[in-house]
């Protein structure tokens, strides 16, 4: 049976507006809703949780189509493509925002329990809002085929991103510098990635991400301007995306933000943003152009090894859990732009498939964390003793996605380091090789702190008493299961996401895309 | 049903019965798992087994990140490990009826998947999955031995991830230069081959690499000794035959691990960490057959791995049942105990018979042959360092551990008989160490069976093997007689090592004890590394000016992250970097 046939034909005309259109709604309705009690924040809660699920059915709807019928075109308001906002839709760009939409619908389950013991009750509704414009920020800097809309949605996802970090604040006071440190650096890359479109627009009179391809194509390669521009938006982006060395805004948002949105930022932020440079290094500007393969390969490759050896270095002797995550964070994104590097479909395939990876597991490992805030109000490693048998099943899931992130066979974190280490051999890389398996060995030993203490230490005594089991709610443990188990079945069956990275890679070894699609809606 | 059951590799039965097994509250319920799903294994595989052609019955295909794994590889070389394998893991199960440990059953179940599955891997990416497998569940029953056992566990841990990490860099240079990740013979001189070969030498415990077996193995629990004797050293045994048969410094590396574990055995106090020694030596013959690579070697080794995964599992459960009865296995704390534990004293008297390879016993008719391809492969040294290790191994594993055990002089413990369940298993491995020896009968009878399942044809060709010839047995009582006649002449002038408590410092307190001064001098290092950085900093902007120093470098919360000036300054520098390599480039 196909499951397409099962969507109204509205869904596959309409579906790339509406994907960023319908959370943008909400997120003011949400906002106007009563927060002076506890009924409005529930309500607050129902209404985001019906957006992210529809917009998790849309994404899906569209990733069938983009895969049976090619890539899908959206004109904004009937206005055509170069001259008005299009919206672009391929095999690049379906899976991440189906990634960020079920990532989005698993985090805001668990968001119920963890948000109310997190976030103030007067401000619940708000948080909400907030995030419904930080979610249809992101959708909308993926779905956008214009390059202009990409920084103002850039823009509308960070800046209320920031907000939700500060809102970490009534848990833990670092939360506000940390949050202020974010927007500093955010800025910064966002003015930076700004800076390059205007040089684009200066040299090819468009901002349409298919028409620059083509004009550049036509003749704008030698250019300084072109350049100029390339090394801006790379750089922005970079930031964004946190590349080594300009991570640092990373560890801070991640630790003191509030658990929901440190887990649901891990799984999603800057996986969008490493979509955007994807996107402008292959398919807009053009990697066989030699300063683009140069920037990829020693600045994108280089930095990626560079970061994989000292985050992960970071991260053994962070005393808090969430920035061990967080180094690691910075770590795994360098793998990603290691097989970015490459440049060869192999190498792309392996970075892409470990994006779709990375976020399942970092996604469960900030989730169980969370739990283990909500339940004990563990924050740093040495209070994790005996989790293993106060929490037994939170921590086995955390446990799955640690060995995940190790990389132990039957996970998904194999596979994709798997990919990556043939795709380096092949390219012979062998040094590439050689840090890969490195750090692997530092990422056993920074998870395997986290799980030592867990399994291996007695729980701690309060008076007489060893601390009694509390498993953490139900909305938290099945997100967090579902990401644990969809952590070993794509780990052991990695066909499906094995397809889409191949499909993602095909896009971007085709060079710049300089034709609209066929497929047209909007009209 | 049975075309199901065969349609993938029979390891997954076990894996399978290990996680059933870990939500399985009553332990009956688990003891019948332990039993029956190796059981049903043992059957199926040699259904498989009769179903394949020539090479062997091949399957269970698997499509991973592009490339196509081979999860059933049943040929004549493997069959001999899987039936062995299947059946030490029955007797495993047995002998551990007693006891009621839910982590030991699980991970026992999960660690017989894991053994029988590198056996039977067709393919270098899933032996090394199932050889991190193994690893992985293993250390969870060397954990069960107590407090102690917690960071030899971990040691156990770093060896062989180690040995898995270099298994899979080998794997992928060898893949990548032949474009084939089969697992057929690999050689030393292929790409990748000494990557891997150091990987399987972690394992099957070459010099200097072999310390993790006597660190982790007596310190398990009485049951999780038994069952670790059975399955990792000997993969590591079919993993080099398979891939580096006939490699020259493979008889030296394994002449010098049969003779160098005496010393420390015939000085050691614990007799299991004696027989964790023995199994070193055992492993030797081993790897020096491998190393001859002729068909009558390579034959040899086959049947030696049978009949010492046996003898050995026989003197780990003998003396298990020991600890299990008087809780300690230590040679000063024994002694007399024949008078109250007869039938143990029996099985363990078999099993060191066995190991001393006696004629009419076990080890006779596997090491001869090995012995015997040594001299026909003019290995005139190698072929002496054999036969002082086989005096050896008389003198340490065939008469130290009963002598000192269940005689010497009296301790006064007067424990009970071990436990039935242990009794029967011992009982049926004394049982076999004597029938796969057995001379007379007909064609498939006593040796001629074990005989008939290894690879070579051993009635006529190159690989023809008599072990019962007038000289062969000849040549075996004298060397055994003198060699007890050195340990009774020894004893009698008090000049044998007393048994004694003692460390006995071998080659791993290099890297314990230096391994983990480096780590501590590393982590100094780096905290001290990152105190100098941080120093270098504020004397850098403190003389640009303390003003800029109070902007980038916050007191308080912001201290331990970089602030965001700081950050600025780094993205402005990469940008520079990328600019000017566009206007050189």
């Amino acid at each position: 049976m196909n499951i397409t046939s099962l969507y109204p034909q509205w869904v596959f005309t309409h579906g790339p507006a509406l994907l960023v259109v319908l959370p943008l709604m909400m997120a003011v309705i949400t906002a106007l809703l009563p927060s002076k009690n506890a009924v409005g924040a529930k309500l607050a809660w129902l209404f985001t949780l019906g957006t992210v699920v529809v917009c998790a059915l849309l994404a899906f709807a569209l990733l069938m189509q983009v895969i049976s019928h090619g890539p899908v075109s959206y004109a904004m308001g009937g206005w055509e493509p170069p001259i008005g906002i299009g919206y672009y839709i391929d095999a690049l760009n379906a899976p991440i925002l189906l990634l960020i939409t079920v990532i989005g619908t698993l985090c805001m389950i668990y968001a119920l329990p963890s948000i109310a013991a997190e976030v103030e009750p007067t401000k619940r509704a708000l948080f909400y809002s907030a995030f419904l414009v930080s979610f249809a920020g992101l959708l909308g800097m993926v779905a956008t085929g214009d390059a202009f809309n990409v920084f103002v949605f850039l823009e509308v996802s960070s800046i209320s991103t920031y907000v939700l970090v500060a809102m970490g604040a009534s848990r833990d006071r670092r939360a506000l510098t940390s949050a202020y440190n974010y927007l500093m650096m955010g800025s910064i890359g966002a003015t930076f990635f700004v800076i390059g479109i205007g040089f684009i627009y200066m040299q090819t009179g468009t901002l349409n991400m298919i028409d620059i391809a083509r004009v550049l194509q036509d003749g704008g390669v030698d250019s300084r301007v072109t350049k100029l521009a390339f090394a801006f938006i790379v750089i922005g982006l970079g930031l964004k995306l946190a590349m080594f060395p300009l991570h640092t805004w990373l560890p801070g948002a991640y630790a003191y933000a509030p658990s929901f949105v440190t887990a649901f930022l891990a799984a999603t932020a800057t996986k969008a943003a490493l979509y955007l440079l994807l996107r402008f290094s292959f398919t807009i500007f053009d990697p066989s152009w030699d300063f683009v393969a140069k920037s990829l390969m020693y600045l994108l490759a280089g930095m990626g090894i560079v970061g994989m050896m000292v985050a992960s270095l970071q991260a053994i002797f962070q005393n808090d859990i969430r920035r061990v995550l967080a180094f690691s964070s910075v770590a795994q994104v360098g793998y990603m732009l290691l097989g970015v590097g490459m440049v060869t479909t192999l190498g792309l395939t392996a970075g892409y498939l470990h994006m779709l990876n990375h976020a399942i597991m970092k996604g469960a490992l900030f989730i169980a964390v969370g739990a283990f805030w909500y339940r004990f109000g563990i924050t740093q490693v040495s209070d994790m003793k005996g989790l293993g048998k106060t929490m037994p099943l939170t921590m086995a899931g955390f446990t799955i996605a640690g060995l995940s992130l190790i990389g132990v066979p039957g996970t998904v974190g194999f596979v994709s380091k798997l990919a990556l280490v043939r795709a380096a051999a092949e390219n012979g890389w062998w040094w590439a090789v050689g840090v890969i398996v490195v750090t692997s060995i530092l990422a056993i030993i920074y998870i395997g702190r986290l799980i030592e203490q867990a399994y291996f230490h007695p729980a701690p005594k309060i008076g007489n008493k060893t601390v009694a089991k509390n498993e953490a709610p139900l909305a938290m443990l099945i997100p967090l299961w579902i990401l644990a188990i969809s952590a070993i079945v794509l780990g052991i069956n990695a066909e499906w996401t094995t397809s889409l990275a191949e499909a993602a890679a095909h896009v971007l070894s085709g060079g710049p895309i300089v034709e609209f699609p066929h497929a047209v809606g909007g009209h | 049903m049975i075309n199901f059951l065969t349609s993938f590799s029979p390891a997954f039965i076990l894996i399978a019965a290990g996680i059933v097994a870990a939500f399985t509250p009553l332990y009956q319920g688990r003891k019948f798992l332990m039993i029956a799903a190796p059981a049903l294994v043992l059957v199926l595989i040699n259904i498989m087994y009769l179903n394949g052609d020539a090479d062997g019955a091949l399957g269970g295909y698997f499509q991973v990140a592009g490339i196509e794994l081979t999860t059933i590889r049943i040929d004549n070389i493997s069959i001999i490990w899987g039936n062995i394998f299947a059946f030490a893991g029955i007797l495993n199960g047995i002998f551990g009826l007693h006891e009621k440990c839910k982590i030991t059953d699980t991970s026992a179940l999960i660690y017989t998947g894991a053994g029988l599955g590198a056996v039977f891997a067709g393919d270098l990416i899933t032996l090394f999955m199932f050889w991190e497998l193994l690893a992985l569940s293993s250390v969870f029953i060397v954990w069960r031995g107590g407090k102690e056992s917690y960071p030899a566990g971990m040691r156990y841990l770093a060896m062989h991830i180690l040995s898995g990490v270099l298994l899979l860099a080998g794997a992928v240079i060898y893949g990548k230069a032949t474009g084939s990740y089969e697992f057929n013979n690999i050689g030393i001189d292929a790409p990748g081959g000494k990557l891997m070969l150091l990987a399987f030498g972690i394992k099957a415990g070459f010099p200097f690499l072999h310390n993790w077996i006597q660190d982790s193995y007596p310190k398990s629990s009485v049951t999780g000794t038994v069952i670790l004797s059975v399955f990792t050293t000997k993969l590591a045994i079919y993993a080099l035959l398979r891939g580096f048969a006939g490699t020259e410094i493979l008889i030296y590396i394994g002449g010098v691990m049969t003779v160098f574990p005496v010393f420390f055995a015939v000085l050691e106090n614990d007799l299991r960490k004696v027989l964790s020694y023995s199994l070193n030596n055992q492993l030797g013959f081993m790897v020096a057959g491998i190393g001859i690579g002729s068909s009558l070697a390579l034959n040899g080794v086959a049947a030696h791995v049978v009949v010492d995964i046996l003898f050995k599992g026989l003197l780990f459960m003998s003396m298990g049942a020991v600890l299990h009865r008087v809780g300690t296995a230590k040679a000063s704390e024994l002694g007399g105990l024949f008078r109250t534990m007869p039938l143990t004293t029996l099985f363990c008297l078999i099993g060191a018979g066995s190991i001393s390879a006696f004629p009419m016993m076990g080890g006779f008719i596997s090491k001869s042959m090995i012995i015997a391809a040594m001299f026909e492969g003019h290995h005139y040294i190698v072929f002496g360092m054999l036969l002082f290790a086989s005096a050896g191994v008389l003198e340490h594993s065939g008469i130290k551990v009963p002598y000192f055990a269940f005689f010497s002089h009296d301790s006064g413990k007067r424990p009970k008989e071990a436990p039935w369940n242990m009794l029967v298993a011992m009982g049926i491995a004394s049982f076999l160490c004597i029938y796969l020896a057995w001379p007379w009968g007909g064609e498939f009878v006593g040796f001629k069976g074990l005989y008939a399942m290894l690879p070579h044809d051993t009635t006529t060709g190159a690989a023809e093997f008599h072990p019962y010839t007038a000289d062969h047995v000849v040549f075996q009582m004298q060397l055994l007689m003198g060699a007890m006649f050195a340990f009774t002449f020894l004893k009698r002038f008090g000049w044998y090592p007393p048994e004694r408590r003692a460390q006995i410092l071998d080659f791993d307190w290099t890297y314990r004890r230096l391994g983990l001064n480096l780590l501590k001098w590393i982590d100094a290092m780096w905290t001290r590394l990152g105190a100098l950085i941080i120093y270098m900093l504020k004397t850098m902007f403190g003389r640009i000016g303390t003003r800029l120093y109070h902007v980038f470098s916050p007191a308080g919360a912001l201290s331990q992250a970089a602030p965001s000036g700081i950050a600025a300054v780094f993205t402005a520098a990469m940008l520079a970097a990328l600019l000017l390599g566009a206007y050189l480039f």
